[in-house]
């Protein structure tokens, strides 16, 4: 008897130990200056600290990151991050710590988080649709089958993003499709489809309103454009001059539309083929200019005041990064960061930006200012940067 | 004996010539491979079982010979997002290439680098 009191007196020590290491572990703090940079190639991520310029954490077991995205709580402290692989991670960023994690998929491309919080949609390439989570748990809501294109196969989906009044929006490549779906009653998502849209919509945008939802097509020159106000007047198209153009220029990598530049009343794209970037009224949609860059740019993006524009290349261009002033829309500063510079993520006010340089094992940390590098951060073939400003914005 | 010498020398200066032409270096060879694992890898997956663009993995490959695949990597797929790669690789590499695919390719494991702190541009001598 006096053994069993020692050894449950002793256990309940124990135990009390473990939780007050454990709680030890994770940081007492907001989390309006931190982020996730995934690690693409060891299926792992680094939290870090934007004040500080250092890593926190390291979380393991994310599986293949060869693409992946990454969506925010609305309380900032969780991270949902898309793998390749279909699977779907939520980490706890001020722990470190994986939460959760589902294989929902065969191979995903990206996913969103609703107005309310309170849903993560997946966008899948196999099988193609998309589907619907809760964030809590990561449980299934909804399971959205896309356009079947054969016996075997749905049309893979992309471009997806979240809109107000809990609608989800996205593109069916195969099936040249938008589809918006409402999950106002979860137990019955209520989807809309619109045909016919332009052939092969590869990736799609939200404008920062939350209004306009824009796909851009690989398989002809436009963009397809849906007000999301106005469902009822259907797609229309835009920027007839935008896309490959009669001689169909090969491209290296898909452009990204996710995080375009918005400078005031002009919006920054990334030409598809063609060494440019492309500068649109955003009220008309109509092409203003183009400004001659040095490679086929990946992502354009602005600094968060608008007055930079920060734009990367696809290979065999992808070692140089151009900064072009929006008001002149002259290029005012080439850096060569280095093989493999793969993405950019401004801090939440932007007076750093964030730069992934693949091939050689780090993150650089650039003065928006001075344009110079300021700091560098080990990091093992960084791919994404996602800061968690991105919490409260539509789209992002 | 002069013209003997000749040829000779000749033979020599030859297989030395085509010895050289023919190998691809082994750094060249990991140069293909990282392409192939990144570049590639942004459509097809950096497992190669297929993203936007269809898998690489020698199980779905079967179907095509070397011919085919070799085609496809020089000239790209017209009415499909696959862009010719003839700017990129001679004619030998785009055959290697195309082997290693049909034979499956194992990429070297990804060591993870210890965490470290950012440091500061002035300490730093890049």
């Amino acid at each position: 008897m006096k053994n069993l009191l020692l050894f449950i007196l002793l256990f309940s020590t124990l135990s009390v130990t473990c939780a007050a290491t454990n709680n030890g572990s994770c940081e007492v703090r907001g989390t309006g200056d931190l982020g996730l940079i995934i690690e693409r190639a060891t299926g792992s991520a680094q939290i870090v600290n934007t004040s500080t310029n250092k890593s926190l954490f390291r979380v393991k077991g994310l599986g293949d990151l060869s693409h992946a995205s990454v969506v925010y709580s609305r309380d900032a402290r969780y991270a949902y991050v898309f793998g390749r692989d279909g699977g779907l991670s939520k980490i706890d960023i001020l722990c470190g710590k994986l939460v959760k994690r589902i294989l929902q998929g065969g191979n995903s491309i990206g996913g969103a988080i609703s107005q309310d919080g309170q849903l993560i949609a997946v966008s899948n390439y196999e099988p193609g649709g998309v589907k619907i989570f809760s964030a809590k748990d990561l449980n299934l809501i909804a399971d959205i089958p896309s356009s079947k294109i054969n016996d075997k196969k749905n049309s893979k989906t992309v471009g997806l993003v979240d809109a107000p009044g809990q609608r989800f929006v996205f593109s069916l490549y195969d099936s040249g499709e938008i589809w918006m779906v409402n999950m106002q009653d979860t137990s019955k998502p209520v989807i809309r489809r619109f045909k016919k849209i332009g052939t092969q919509p590869y990736d799609g945008l939200i404008t920062p309103d939350g209004r306009t939802y824009i796909a851009g097509l690989f398989g002809e020159d436009g963009m397809a454009l849906l007000d999301l106000w106005h469902p009822e007047k259907g797609i229309k198209r835009i920027m007839d001059a935008y896309g490959r153009g009669e001689k169909k220029l090969p491209v290296y990598k898909m452009p990204h539309l996710e995080g375009w530049a918005v400078a005031g009343d002009r919006a920054f794209l990334p030409a598809v083929g063609h060494h440019e970037v492309l500068v649109v009224d955003n009220k008309s949609w109509k092409q203003q200019a183009h400004i001659k860059v040095y490679g086929q740019p990946v992502f354009a993006i602005a600094r968060p005041d608008g007055r930079q524009i920060w734009v990367n290349f696809a290979f065999p261009h992808n070692d140089t990064i151009q900064v072009i002033d929006a008001e002149s829309l002259k290029i005012i500063k080439t850096l060569k960061p280095g093989k493999g510079t793969l993405h950019m993520e401004f801090t939440p006010r932007g007076e750093a930006v964030w730069i992934s340089v693949r091939d050689k094992d780090e993150v650089q940390i650039y003065d928006t200012e001075t344009l110079q590098l300021k700091a560098t951060l080990a990091v093992t073939k960084p791919s994404g940067i996602f800061f968690t400003s991105r919490a409260h914005k539509t789209g992002l | 004996m002069m013209k003997n010498l000749f040829t000779i020398v000749f033979i020599l200066i030859a297989s030395t010539n085509s010895a050289f032409c023919d190998a691809i270096s082994e750094t060249r060879k990991q140069e293909i491979l990282q392409i192939l694992k990144h570049d590639c890898g942004s459509c097809h997956g950096m497992t190669l079982k297929g993203g936007l663009g269809p898998s690489l993995l020698p199980k779905d490959l079967k179907r095509m010979s070397e011919k085919q695949i070799v085609l496809t990597i020089t000239l790209g797929r017209p009415g499909t997002p696959m862009p010719p790669w003839e700017p990129f690789f001679n004619n030998e590499e785009t055959h290697w290439l195309a082997q290693q695919l049909l034979n499956g390719v194992t990429f070297s494991k990804t060591s993870l680098k210890p965490l470290n702190n950012a440091s500061n541009n002035e300490n730093n001598h890049q």
